[in-house]
C-alpha cells in the first residue's frame, strides 16, 4: 500500500513521458492533478486505517542490499502518517495552481511528480540509505525546478547554490549514517533495528560525532542558523509552485530527521548536547524574525520566516532531550508541537507562497514598496493573503497556533530563559506580518510602475482552489486539533521515550 | 444544557465568520442580520446565566478546553451580549450602503463572540486562543477604513502592543506547566509550585494590564480611536479592555497568592485612573477625552481586582460598560450627523439634538460620579476595598474620582454650550467622505437610551439588598462596603469638582487655556515605545539583515571562493607538477632509448671494438675488486 502511495506520481511521471507529443498541455496537467488526487485519496484510506496506538504499521521490507545491510523498508507512524498527508495535500494544490502554468508544462508536471514520489518516499522510509537516497534525489528535483522555471538567470545561480550547499549538507549527514552503520553490530542501515539496539550508547566521542554529521545535515536541509543563506535566493527566484514545495515539503525532511534519526537512535548524545539544539532554535527564531523584518521584499521576508518557524521546531526537539526540570507530559507536549508546526507550516507557508506567485503574477515584482492598497483592487487576494499572513503569525484558530503554544508550553519548564526569549518571536512575526500587509493591500491604491489599473484581475478561481483548501485545513487543525493530535500524541510520547532511555 | 453553551459562543461566531466571508454580497441583510444574532445570544446568554451550564472536551496532552459559566461569568456573558445588541442596532444607521457592511458586522460578532469565550473558558489555552483572537479581530475593526495609512497604522499598534502583553499569557501558560499545573486549568493556577508561581502571577499581571490599557501599555487605546465610533463603543465597554479587568477579578486568588502581586496591580490601577483621569482632562477632542476616561475607569476595576474587591470590580465593570458604550454611541452620532469630535465644534451639539444630548447628558454625569448615579456606588465600593487595603490607596482613588468629575464635566460642558450661528465648522472628521451625513435615524434613539437608562439605574446593585445577592453571587462574601461617611465624601467629592469646573470653563476664555502637552499627548506613551522599542528593534533588524548578507552568506562566499582557488592551485598542480613529471620521465626514457641506439651502427669493426673495450673494463673491474 504505502509502496503504491510513493510510486503511483513516479509511474504517472514515466506516463507522462511516454505520451505522444500531441497530448496537449492542459492534458498533461490534468493527468498530474488526477494523479495527485488519487494518491491523496490513497492517505486518506491509510489514516481511515490507522491505529493511533499502533506503532508503525502499513511496513513493507525488500531486500535490496543485503551485504551491506540495506533494504527497502517503508512503513508509517504517528509522526510520518500527518507528514505524508501534508505532502500529498501541497502537491496536489501546487498541481492545481499550475493549471495557469505556460512553460514547458509537461516536464514541470513529470518533475513535480518525481518529487512527488521523492518526498513521500522520504517520511516512509525506515532504511537510512533509502532515506539518503530520497534526501538527495529531492535536492536534484528541486533544482531543476528552480533552474527551469525561475525567474531568469539568477535562479541558475541560485539553483547551483541550492543544490552545492545541501548537497554538502547531505554528504555529512551519509558520513554520519555511516558511522550508525559500523557501529551496529551486525552491520545495519535499518532505522527500527538500529532504534531498538541503540547501538552508540555509552560511545562517548564517537556517538558525539557521529551526532555533528548528523545534526549538521539535517541543520542545513531545516535550515538553522548559520547554514540558512542557500534559502532566502533559492526562494526568492525560483516559481512559485516550487517555491511552495521547497518551503512545504523540503524543509521537514530536516525537521523530520531530527525526530525519526538523530533523537531515537542517539538518544544519549542528543541528551547531552541538547542545549545546543536549544540555543540553535532560539537563535533561528529571533535571527530569522528580525532578519524578516528588515526585508524590502515580501518573497524573501516569507522566506526568512521560514527561518523562524522551523527554529521553534529545533526549539522543542533540544528542549525534549533535556531531562532535568521537565516531566514526560512538557516534553511530550514539545515534541507533538514540533510536529504538529511542521505540518501547519507545511499548509501556511505553501499557501503563502502560491499568493506570492499571485502577486508576481499580476505586479511582476514582489518588491513591498511598489505596492499601496491593493485590497481596493483585488479584495478576494487580499483577504487570502490577510488570512494567511495572521494563521502564520500564530494566531489562535489556526494550526500555528496550537504548534506554539505546545512548544512554549513543554519547552518552558526545562528551557527557560531560552523559551522565554523564543516567545519574541511571535511577537516580531506580528509585526512584519502587519507591515507587510499595510505597505502592500492597505492604504491609498498604487500598483507598479507600467502595471495598468486595468490588467489587475483579483484571484482566479485555479488559484483560489489552491490556496483557499490549504488556509480551511489549516483552520481546522486550528479549531478541532483532536484528528491530528490523536495520531501525533503517540507517537511524540514514544519518542521522548526512546531519548529519556 | 451544553448545548446552551456551545450555542452561546458558536452563534455569534459561526455567524460572523459567514458575514465576514459574505462581505458586500450580503451588505443587504448583514444589519439585520448580527442585529437579531446579537439579540438572540443575548437571550442564550440570559439562559446560559440562568442555567449556569459547563462542558469540557480534551484539547492537548493532559489539558482540557473548558468552558463554563459560574456567577462571574453570568454577569459578564449577559453584559457582553446585552452591549453587543445594543451597539450592532444602533449601528445598522451608520454604515450606509457603499462600505463593506457584511464585513464591519461580521467582524464585530466575531470580537463579540471571543469576548463570550474569553469569559466563559475555565482553562488557560482556551482563554488565550479567545484573548488573541479578539485582538485580531480588534486590528480589523480598527483598521475597518484601511484606505487611509493613519488608520491601518492604528490598527497594527493596537494590535502589536496588546500582543507584546499577551506574551505573558503563553509565559504563564509554560510556567504553569513547569510548576505542576499540568492540567493548566484557571482555579489551579494559585497552586503552581515555586518560583514558577512569581512567573504565572507576573505573565497574568502584564497580559491583563495591556489588554485593559493600563499603565505603559495606555496609548493602544489613544491610536484605537482612528476606528468607527460603534467599535469605540463595543471595544470600550463590554470586551477588550473589560478582558483585562474580567481576567484579574477571575485570578484574584493569584494575586494573593503572591505577596506583591495585589499591592502592584492596585497601585497600577489606582495610578492610571489619576494619571489618565489627567490625560482625559486636557484632551480637546472628545473621542480621545472619551478613551482616556476608559483607561481611568479601567483603573478603579483593576485597582478592586488588586484589593480583592471581586464584588466591587464587577460592579464598576457592568456599569462603565452601560455608560461608555451610551457615550460612545452619542459621541458617534454627531460624528455621523456633524462630522466632527473636535470639542469646540461640538458647541451646542447636545441642544441640536436632545434626545442624543439628553443621553449624554446622562452618561457624563454618570462618569463624573455623581449620586446617585451607577459609577458613585460602584466607586464607593471599589473605594472601600482600597482603604480595606491601604490609606495611601484610597486617597489617590479618591482623587482620581474627582479628576473624573473634571474630565465628565468638560465634555458635558462643550456639547450644551448655546448653538453657534452658523453649522458647525468641521474638523477632525471620522470618514473621507468630511462633512457629515445630518442624518441619524429615528429609532437608533433607542439602543442609546437602553444603554443610558441601565447605566443610571446599575448602581443598585451597590445598595445592601443586591450588593449582598451580589456577592453571593460571585462568590466574594465579606468585603468590605463602603461607610455611609465614604459615599458622603466621594459625593460632596464629585459635586465639588463638577461644580468648580463648570465655573472654570464658564470664566476662562478658551484662548487662556493652558495647553498641556504632556497630558495631551497622553505622557508620551508612545513616543516613548517608539524611541526605546520600536526604532531600535527595527535598526537591529536592518543591521542583522545586512549581517545576513555581508558576513553570514559573504562567509560562505568566500568558502566557495576559496573553494575554487584550491581547485585552480589544483589544476595548477596538475599540470606543471604530476603532468610535467611525467612528461619529464617520457622524455627521459626517449632520451636513453635513442643513446642505447647509438652504438648499434652494423660495422663489424665497430663492434669487436666495442667488445675489446668491455672486456677490458672487466678485467680492470675483476682486476680491482681483488
Amino acid at each position: 500500500m504505502l509502496t503504491v502511495v510513493t510510486f503511483l506520481p513516479l509511474l504517472a511521471c514515466a506516463v507522462l513521458a511516454l505520451l505522444p507529443r500531441t497530448v496537449g498541455d492542459r492534458a498533461c496537467v490534468l493527468v498530474w492533478i488526477g494523479t495527485a488526487a488519487a494518491d491523496l485519496a490513497l492517505v486518506v484510506a491509510l489514516w481511515a486505517g490507522f491505529d493511533p496506538y499502533g506503532g508503525m504499521q502499513y511496513e513493507q521490507r525488500v531486500r535490496w542490499m543485503p551485504s551491506a545491510g540495506v533494504s527497502y523498508h517503508v512503513g508509517v507512524d504517528g509522526l510520518s502518517l500527518p507528514l505524508v498527508a501534508m505532502v500529498c495535500v501541497l502537491f496536489l494544490a501546487v498541481a492545481v495552481y499550475s493549471l495557469r502554468e505556460t512553460r514547458r508544462v509537461r516536464a514541470a508536471a513529470g518533475l513535480f511528480l518525481f518529487l512527488q514520489t521523492v518526498s513521500v518516499g522520504l517520511f516512509v522510509a525506515l532504511d537510512l540509505i533509502l532515506f539518503f537516497v530520497f534526501f538527495d534525489l529531492s535536492i536534484v528535483g528541486m533544482y531543476f525546478v528552480i533552474a527551469g522555471w525561475g525567474h531568469g538567470e539568477r535562479a541558475r545561480a541560485a539553483a547551483l547554490k541550492f543544490f552545492l550547499y545541501t548537497f554538502t549538507g547531505s554528504l555529512a549527514l551519509l558520513l554520519g549514517f555511516i558511522g550508525l552503520y559500523l557501529a551496529a553490530d551486525p552491520h545495519t542501515f535499518d532505522l527500527v533495528e538500529l532504534t531498538r539496539s541503540n547501538p552508540l550508547a555509552g560511545q562517548g566521542l564517537y556517538a558525539g560525532l557521529v551526532l555533528l554529521a548528523v545534526g549538521v545535515g539535517l541543520a542545513v536541509k531545516t535550515p538553522t542558523v548559520p547554514l540558512h543563506t542557500w534559502l532566502p535566493p533559492a526562494h526568492t527566484d525560483a516559481p512559485a509552485a516550487g517555491s511552495a514545495i521547497l518551503a512545504g515539503v523540503l524543509l521537514k525532511m530536516g525537521t523530520y530527521g531530527f525526530v525519526r534519526i538523530a533523537m531515537p537512535l542517539l538518544p544519549g548524545s542528543w541528551r547531552q548536547y541538547a542545549l545546543v539544539f536549544v540555543v540553535v532554535g532560539v537563535v533561528s527564531v529571533v535571527y530569522g524574525a528580525l532578519v524578516a523584518l528588515a526585508q524590502t521584499d515580501f518573497k524573501r521576508m516569507i522566506a526568512y520566516t521560514s527561518v523562524n518557524h522551523m527554529g521553534y521546531v529545533v526549539l522543542a526537539v533540544g528542549a525534549a532531550g533535556t531531562l532535568v526540570g521537565s516531566d514526560a507530559q512538557a516534553r511530550s507536549l514539545a515534541v507533538t508541537g514540533a510536529v504538529v508546526q511542521m505540518v501547519s507550516h507545511g499548509l501556511l507557508t505553501g499557501a503563502l507562497f502560491l499568493l506570492t506567485g499571485v502577486l508576481y503574477d499580476r505586479g511582476s515584482t514582489y518588491a513591498i514598496g511598489s505596492y499601496s492598497g491593493l485590497a481596493a483592487h483585488t479584495p478576494r487576494f487580499a483577504a487570502a493573503t490577510g488570512v494567511a499572513a495572521f494563521a502564520s503569525l500564530g494566531l489562535p484558530g489556526f494550526s500555528g497556533f496550537i504548534a506554539e503554544f505546545q512548544i512554549f508550553t513543554g519547552s518552558l519548564a526545562s528551557q527557560a530563559t531560552a523559551t522565554a526569549i523564543a516567545l519574541l518571536g511571535i511577537l516580531l512575526t506580528a509585526a512584519l506580518f502587519l507591515r507587510a500587509l499595510r505597505a502592500i493591500f492597505l492604504g491609498p491604491p498604487r500598483l507598479p510602475a507600467g502595471i495598468p489599473t486595468t490588467g489587475i484581475v483579483d484571484l482566479r478561481p485555479s488559484e483560489a482552489a489552491a490556496t483557499v483548501p490549504l488556509l480551511g485545513l489549516a483552520l481546522i487543525i486550528g479549531v478541532v486539533p483532536r484528528f491530528l493530535l490523536d495520531v501525533v500524541e503517540p507517537a511524540g510520547r514514544a519518542v521522548t521515550e526512546l531519548v529519556a532511555r | 444544557m451544553s448545548a446552551l453553551l456551545w450555542a452561546l459562543i458558536a452563534l455569534p461566531l459561526g455567524a460572523g465568520t459567514v458575514l465576514g466571508l459574505g462581505g458586500r454580497r450580503v451588505n443587504a441583510v448583514a444589519p439585520l442580520a448580527a442585529t437579531v444574532v446579537a439579540a438572540v445570544t443575548l437571550g442564550l446568554a440570559v439562559a446560559a446565566a440562568l442555567a449556569r451550564p459547563g462542558v469540557e472536551a480534551p484539547l492537548f496532552t493532559g489539558v482540557r478546553a473548558g468552558l463554563r459559566v459560574d456567577g462571574l461569568s453570568a454577569v459578564m456573558v449577559i453584559t457582553v451580549a446585552a452591549v453587543t445588541t445594543a451597539v450592532l442596532a444602533f449601528s445598522t444607521a451608520e454604515f450606509g450602503r457603499d462600505e463593506n457592511r457584511g464585513r464591519f458586522f461580521g467582524v464585530m460578532l466575531l470580537f463579540a463572540g471571543a469576548m463570550l469565550v474569553t469569559v466563559t473558558a475555565t482553562t488557560l489555552p482556551l482563554l488565550l486562543m479567545a484573548w488573541e483572537l479578539m485582538g485580531a479581530t480588534s486590528w480589523a475593526l480598527i483598521g475597518y477604513w484601511w484606505r487611509q495609512p493613519h488608520r491601518a497604522g492604528a490598527a497594527d499598534t493596537a494590535f502589536l502592543t496588546t500582543r507584546t502583553a499577551d506574551l505573558g499569557l503563553y509565559l504563564a501558560a509554560g510556567a504553569a506547566m513547569a510548576g505542576g499545573v499540568g492540567s493548566l486549568r484557571l482555579d489551579a493556577l494559585p497552586h503552581t509550585g515555586g518560583a514558577w508561581l512569581h512567573v504565572v502571577s507576573a505573565g497574568v499581571v502584564v497580559a491583563a494590564l495591556g489588554k485593559s490599557a493600563q499603565l505603559p501599555f495606555s496609548f493602544w487605546l489613544s491610536r484605537a480611536m482612528e476606528g468607527p465610533s460603534p467599535v469605540s463603543a463595543l471595544l470600550h465597554s463590554a470586551t477588550m479592555v473589560a478582558a483585562g479587568a474580567y481576567l484579574l477579578l477571575r485570578l484574584h486568588p493569584l494575586l494573593t497568592a503572591t505577596d506583591w502581586a495585589g499591592p502592584l496591580v492596585a497601585w497600577t490601577g489606582a495610578v492610571s485612573a489619576l494619571a489618565l483621569g489627567l490625560v482625559a482632562a486636557a484632551q480637546r477632542d472628545l473621542k480621545q477625552l472619551l478613551a482616556a476616561s476608559t483607561s481611568a475607569q479601567l483603573g478603579f476595576m483593576v485597582l478592586a481586582a488588586g484589593s480583592r474587591g471581586v464584588a466591587a470590580g464587577t460592579v464598576q465593570l457592568v456599569a462603565h460598560a452601560a455608560v461608555k458604550s451610551g457615550l460612545f454611541l452619542a459621541a458617534g452620532a454627531w460624528l455621523t450627523v456633524l462630522g466632527t469630535k473636535q470639542l469646540p465644534a461640538l458647541s451646542g451639539a447636545a441642544r441640536g439634538r436632545p434626545l442624543v444630548g439628553g443621553a449624554f447628558a446622562v452618561g457624563a454625569l454618570t462618569l463624573a460620579g455623581l449620586p446617585p448615579l451607577s459609577l458613585w456606588a460602584a466607586k464607593d465600593e471599589v473605594l472601600a476595598a482600597a482603604r480595606a487595603e491601604s490609606p495611601g490607596l484610597y486617597a489617590v482613588g479618591l482623587a482620581a474620582g474627582a479628576v473624573s468629575a473634571v474630565y465628565s464635566v468638560k465634555a458635558l460642558w462643550y456639547v450644551t454650550r448655546p448653538l453657534p450661528a452658523g453649522p458647525a465648522a468641521g474638523h477632525g472628521t471620522e470618514r473621507s467622505a468630511g462633512r457629515g451625513t445630518g442624518h441619524l435615524a429615528r429609532w437608533a434613539h433607542l439602543p442609546l437610551w437602553v444603554l443610558t437608562a441601565a447605566a443610571a439605574v446599575l448602581g443598585v446593585l451597590a445598595l445592601p439588598g443586591p450588593a449582598d445577592w451580589l456577592r453571593t453571587l460571585l462568590g466574594a462574601r465579606g468585603e468590605p462596603s463602603p461607610h455611609p461617611w465614604e459615599a458622603g465624601v466621594s459625593a460632596v467629592l464629585a459635586l465639588a469638582a463638577v461644580a468648580a469646573t463648570w465655573w472654570w470653563l464658564s470664566r476662562t476664555p478658551r484662548t487662556e487655556r493652558a495647553a498641556v502637552p504632556w497630558a495631551q499627548d497622553w505622557l508620551h506613551l508612545e513616543r516613548a515605545a517608539h524611541a526605546l522599542l520600536v526604532r531600535p528593534v527595527m535598526g537591529l533588524a536592518r543591521a542583522l539583515a545586512a549581517f545576513d548578507d555581508r558576513v553570514v552568506d559573504g562567509a560562505v562566499r568566500q568558502l566557495t571562493r576559496g573553494g575554487s582557488a584550491l581547485s585552480r592551485l589544483a589544476g595548477r598542480v596538475d599540470d606543471g607538477g604530476l603532468d610535467a613529471a611525467v612528461g619529464a620521465v617520457a622524455s627521459g626514457a626517449r632520451r636513453l632509448g635513442s643513446w642505447a641506439r647509438r652504438p648499434q651502427t652494423g660495422l663489424l669493426h665497430q663492434y669487436y671494438a666495442q667488445a675489446v673495450v668491455g672486456f677490458a673494463l672487466l678485467t680492470l673491474i675483476v682486476l680491482l675488486v681483488r
